[in-house]
């Protein structure tokens, strides 16, 4: 599989010839094919969830899965994400904020776009982002199609135009031949690239955990601290997982926490700025805890810098960070559950046993157009 | 039973070929470790736990088992959380029941689940422990019987986020809240005796979980009376904004029945009837549906209701020139249409129901219980199905019997190691590249050398 991959390695700047461009014909690493198009296989495919919510505890069915799409469409939706000509400028890819050593987010508290400025929120990690019925820390998206429009045609993150990404599409001599290679026919359409994308992004899944071996019956690969953890972790003092809610752990509701902005930065009002609805004032999505381990800076503004700053955070005191004058209707389990400086310690294992990165993509070392791919390779 | 000889002969054949359906009894005495208990027990066993002092916290992450306390001429066995542990019994198992315990003392829940179905939760004494005592939370099919809780500051049982529940035969006394059903439905609280709690019964949808509705909910048969404890629960929880007084409260739930209760000397009214509104300080959630709707309140016996008002009804009573609560109040805007129903009316006292109509329904003697016939589906991980589960659920994955996938067919890897599972357990420990037009396979070494040989003899084994 992956021929492109070896072909492309002798090739790097001859991306005129597209006739060596060949999409992958098979399924990602997880995925069954069935009639050409490819479906999850996981340890959880045979549980079904109370009220087909896909939250509960540790055998409990997923929420939908975005799946369905074909091969071609996932491998296409690949290389575009890591390639810099879909930025105003062909300076940054989808990958400059998501990026695969960082638990496809970017290290960094703020993202920085295009012409070095700086994005308002941290960039969200993309692991299992499939499985998310509302994209944006402030959930203002439906649907990933609908998300990617935001930071494509920001000014201030990929600085691109609906014209602009057609055109440069379009005039590249590789694109064309692998959108008929994808969708049949070689026309490009801002729809037909959201859904590759949207493809590639789905197909980013991690359900193999040894949190997902031990919620599946095999115990003994959690030693005694992380299982001490989980079990601080779903216990009704820490609350975690009241929110944190297996298997993906978000219940996908939004929250009113109260964490503290960095440093000279405004208060972010979150939903309110969207709904205008005053009661949601700094609300935003319980994000997931998948690969949380490799997605540091956390919250919505990557104030902490570790997972222990941000477990710590909810044994602060309710509230105890929210600026003077400020009234937020914080969540009702922000409260004070007193953790100790050992429950902190074992939570922080735990949720390092939800790492998982088996199904990891395939980088491209070139991408179709020409432009150098915008991927980072974790040193060893 | 026309040839008992025969049927036993399957039977016995049955019980050799499964040895699972040998439940064993593990015995747990003074000094010993209940969890040691539970981590031995396998599917169908009990683990016996004497009288005794228990400090610790239980988890149960298997399926089917029972913790049964042996009382001895009055004698308990007490999980003791001495004001520092978390939460005495935490289960996410399948069929679990746990029976017989005494709990106190704990900072979080007397007995928590997180999913588990088929769960049963019956003569339990629960006192002074943290948050909730009871609280199952995602469950399908459940039964809550003869437990008495005292002072809690929360819910004393509640039932959240689950299907199909029997509450019934339960005292609680002394609580924020006496059994609260929240974002639930097919729940039936029958007999039980809530008195001298701030509120008695809760049905209510909160806004912001992830499963949104409560629908279809009996309140049959209870006594309800003098619920008038200050309230004193935690600051910022739901509960601690319930005015303290009140015998049952529905809030935002729809197709509630109110029948048979005796409701009597709750000081600011016996049922109250509210929309979202009621909550305040709390994130509004748009896929929350706020009103109560078809209500069904049929014969109950109510009196000496609302003697002392808190001083928001006082004042809505004040509009109907009165000074005492009534034995039945729809706040304003909450369930004035006439979907909602009541029988013989003028027996009671009431704010806010006018409009209501005549109840076409006059008892539920058609419900005898909410939990489903057979169980729900649940099957349990055992030792010999779990390597399937891994093979089906991580190796297939990646590779088909006979077609290519990410991974080369199962079928050529068969081929390549004929009978060597020691040769595909230690290569998945440590895989290398092999197959130029392959991928690498990522790692399965945190697998122990036992389990990656049984999958990989499963492997072995697989035709298609």
């Amino acid at each position: 599989m992956r021929a492109l991959l070896s072909s492309l390695l002798l090739l790097p700047v001859l991306s005129s010839l597209a006739a060596e461009w060949r999409l992958s014909e098979v399924c990602p690493a997880g995925f069954r094919p069935e009639q050409g198009r490819c479906y999850l296989q996981s340890l959880y495919g045979e549980y079904a969830s109370l009220q087909d919510s896909g939250v509960g505890g540790l055998k409990t069915g997923l929420p939908p899965l975005r799946e369905g799409f074909t091969p071609q469409q996932i491998d296409l939706g690949r290389l575009m994400f890591f390639d810099p000509l879909l930025s105003g400028d062909g300076t940054l890819a989808c990958s400059s904020c998501h990026q695969p050593s960082k638990g496809f987010a970017d290290g960094r508290g703020l993202s920085v776009g295009i012409n070095g400025q700086l994005a308002h929120r941290s960039a969200p990690s993309l692991w299992n982002v499939g499985f998310l019925k509302r994209l944006f820390w402030d959930a203002r998206a439906s649907s990933l199609e609908e998300q990617m429009e935001g930071p494509l045609y920001s000014p201030i993150e990929m600085g691109n135009s609906r014209e602009h990404l057609l055109k440069s599409l379009n005039e590249s001599a590789a694109y064309p031949p692998l959108f008929k290679q994808a969708f049949g026919d070689s026309a490009i359409s801002l729809d037909r690239i959201y859904t590759a994308i949207t493809a590639f992004e789905s197909s980013l899944v991690s359900l193999n955990s040894r949190y997902d071996l031990y919620a599946n019956g095999v115990h003994e690969v959690l030693n005694k601290d992380e299982i001490e953890g989980m079990n601080v972790f779903r216990s009704f003092v820490a609350r975690c997982a009241e929110c944190h809610t297996p298997p993906t752990f978000t219940n996908q509701q939004i929250a009113i926490l109260g964490t503290p902005e960095p440093d000279g930065h405004a208060f972010d009002s979150g939903v309110q700025a969207v709904t205008g609805d005053a009661s949601q004032r700094g609300g935003f999505k319980v994000p997931t805890l998948r690969n949380i381990e490799f997605s540091a800076p956390y919250m919505h503004s990557g104030r902490f810098e570790t997972l222990r700053e941000a477990v710590a955070f909810y044994t602060g005191g309710r509230g105890h960070a929210v600026p003077e004058g400020e009234k937020l209707n914080l969540h009702w389990h922000i409260w004070e559950p007193n953790l100790t400086d050992r429950e902190i310690d074992v939570l922080v294992a735990f949720l390092k046993t939800l790492s998982d990165e088996s199904f990891m993509p395939p980088l491209p070392s070139a991408v179709p157009s020409g432009l150098r791919p915008v991927v980072d390779v974790k040193p060893n | 039973m026309k040839n008992p000889i025969r049927l036993g002969l399957l039977c016995l054949g049955l019980l050799c070929s499964m040895p699972s359906l040998w439940a064993a009894d593990i015995p747990v005495k003074d000094g010993e470790s209940i969890q040691d208990a539970v981590n031995k027990a396998s599917p169908g066993d009990v683990v016996l736990i004497y009288p005794g002092t228990y400090k610790e916290s239980v988890y149960i992450d298997k399926d089917n088992i029972t913790l049964r306390g042996v009382v001895e001429e009055g004698k308990w066995p007490v999980l003791e959380g001495e004001g520092k542990r978390n939460d005495a019994i935490l289960y996410s198992g399948n069929d679990f029941t746990v029976e017989w315990l005494t709990i106190t003392h704990y900072k979080g829940n007397a007995i928590m689940g997180q999913s588990g179905n088929n769960f049963t939760i019956r003569y339990n004494k629960v006192i002074d422990t943290g948050v909730y005592g009871i609280f199952p939370q995602f469950g399908k099919n459940g039964l809550i019987e003869y437990n008495v809780l005292s002072g809690i500051e929360d819910a004393a049982i509640y039932v959240g986020m689950c299907d199909n529940v029997d509450v019934r035969h339960n005292e609680v006394f002394d609580n924020v809240a006496g059994i609260e059903i929240e974002n639930t439905r097919h729940a039936l609280v029958e007999n039980n005796y809530a008195h001298d709690n701030t509120a008695g019964l809760l049905v209510f949808i909160t806004p912001g979980l992830p499963i949104k509705t409560t629908f279809d909910v009996i309140l049959r048969n209870n006594f309800v009376v003098n619920n008038n404890t200050p309230n004193f629960g935690a600051p910022g929880s739901i509960v601690s904004k319930v005015p303290q007084g009140i015998g049952i409260v529905v809030m935002a739930a729809d197709d509630v029945i109110v029948e048979g209760n005796i409701v009597s000397g709750n000081k600011t009214a016996g049922i109250v009837i509210t929309d979202l509104a009621f909550i305040t300080d709390i994130s509004s959630d748009p896929e929350s549906e706020p009103n109560p709707d078809r209500l069904v309140f049929l014969d109950n016996l109510m009196f000496d209701n609302g003697a002392d008002p808190v001083a928001e009804v006082k004042a809505l009573m004040l509009t109907q020139f009165s000074r005492t609560g009534p034995d039945i109040l729809a706040t304003p805007g909450s369930a004035q249409e006439q979907d909602n129903c009541i029988i013989n009316r003028e027996r009671y006292t009431s704010f806010g129901v006018k409009k209501w109509s005549e109840c076409e329904r006059k008892n539920t003697s058609d419900v005898l219980s909410y939990r489903i016939p057979g169980g729900a589906p649940s099957e349990p991980v055992t030792a010999t199905n779990r390597t399937k589960l891994l093979y089906q659920g991580i190796c297939a994955g990646c590779h088909a019997y006979n077609m290519r996938m990410i991974g080369p067919p199962t079928l050529a890897v068969q081929a390549l190691y004929r009978n060597d599972a020691q040769g595909i357990a230690d290569y998945i420990a440590e895989p290398h590249k092999v197959r130029p037009d392959y991928p690498a396979m990522p790692s399965q070494g945190h697998l122990s050398p036992e389990l990656r040989k049984d999958v990989a003899e499963y492997m072995l084994k697989v035709t298609k």
